[in-house]
């Protein structure tokens, strides 16, 4: 039962996984991510890591995923570029690099002698287990985590607010530079609108 | 247990080697976000099988950690690719050179 529920999970694994990397669309990319999140927490449940595999889906399919599909939704099209032209050895050089650190991983796992497996109770991978260990002995990992994902949302925020310029309005250009300002600004809206009017009607008349 | 630890390492081997060639070859900003957070969970894969190979719920407790720091950085990673789009600036890391020298 085990290995069936292994090699199904591995198989989805591998092929949403080829999906994210070989999709244009970064909408389908995102969702095929998503299955890829959940077959690790499948084969993660296969370990007896209940927990980890709980939070896999809540913080990961939960919360990560949703932000990505709000950004990749707020980017649109624009953000879908393909792998593109590129130069032939590049391409050559960094498939060469990933196989050469897979072929790598893989000889240093057949040669690693890994023993038996122990063998652990029902409380293996419970919440109260890693939750005990996150607050005794990696108190500190577990504080500066907090600390860093504290600061990455204040880093999102000030990358987020940045950029065009906010456009004031009439009243505050009134306090700021006077009647005669507020008349340009209109004046200025008003023939920009003209022009976006013009060619329009010139673009559907051709 | 009838699955060895050796086959999960293999998987996790081989999704991390998809999502570096993902992240070396896509140009799209988005994309490349995602093929990093395969090679994140990938490692998280490895890192639960190795806890479950000494029986410890070490590694569990660093797979959590590994999922706290991915997420701080698609806060970050998305945050510029929002500023970027707010700048009308082209979504495309070939483009995006001002920095080399």
């Amino acid at each position: 039962m085990d290995i069936v529920v292994f090699f199904v999970a591995s198989v989805c694994a591998i092929a949403s996984a080829t999906a994210v990397v070989a999709q244009k669309n970064p909408f389908v990319s995102a969702l095929a991510l998503l299955g890829n999140l959940a077959s690790l927490a499948a084969l993660m449940l296969l370990l007896e890591a209940q927990f980890v595999a709980a939070a896999q889906i809540i913080v990961y399919a939960g919360a990560v995923m949703v932000m990505f599909l709000f950004v990749i939704a707020y980017v649109g099209p624009r953000g879908e570029i393909g792998p593109g032209v590129r130069k032939p050895w590049l391409v050559a050089l960094s498939v060469f690099a990933a196989l050469l650190i897979a072929v790598e991983i893989v000889v240093v796992v057949m040669g690693a002698s890994l023993g038996t497996v122990a063998t652990v109770d029902a409380n293996y991978g419970s919440p109260a287990a890693i939750g005990e260990a996150l607050v005794t002995d990696y108190l500190l990992a577990f504080e500066v985590v907090s600390v860093i994902l504290f600061m990455a949302a204040v880093a999102g925020v000030v990358f987020g607010a940045g950029g065009r310029p906010v456009r004031l309005s009439d009243d505050q250009v009134l306090a700021k530079e006077g009647e005669s300002a507020v008349e340009r600004r209109r004046e200025a809206s008003r023939a920009a609108l003209e022009a976006a009017r013009d060619s329009t009607t010139g673009e559907s008349a051709r | 247990m009838s699955v060895g630890i050796p086959m999960f390492l293999g998987v996790s081997a081989i999704l991390f080697t998809i999502g570096l060639i993902g992240v070396l070859l896509r140009r799209s900003p988005l994309t490349v976000l995602l093929s990093l957070e395969i090679m994140l969970n990938s490692v998280n894969l490895t890192l639960v099988a190795f806890s479950r190979q000494v029986g410890g719920s070490d590694g569990q407790v660093f797979a959590l950690v590994v999922m706290g720091i991915a997420a701080a950085e698609v806060v970050v990673g998305l945050g510029l690719v929002v500023a970027m789009t707010r700048r009308s600036m082209v979504l495309d890391t070939d483009e995006l050179r001002t920095l080399r020298g």
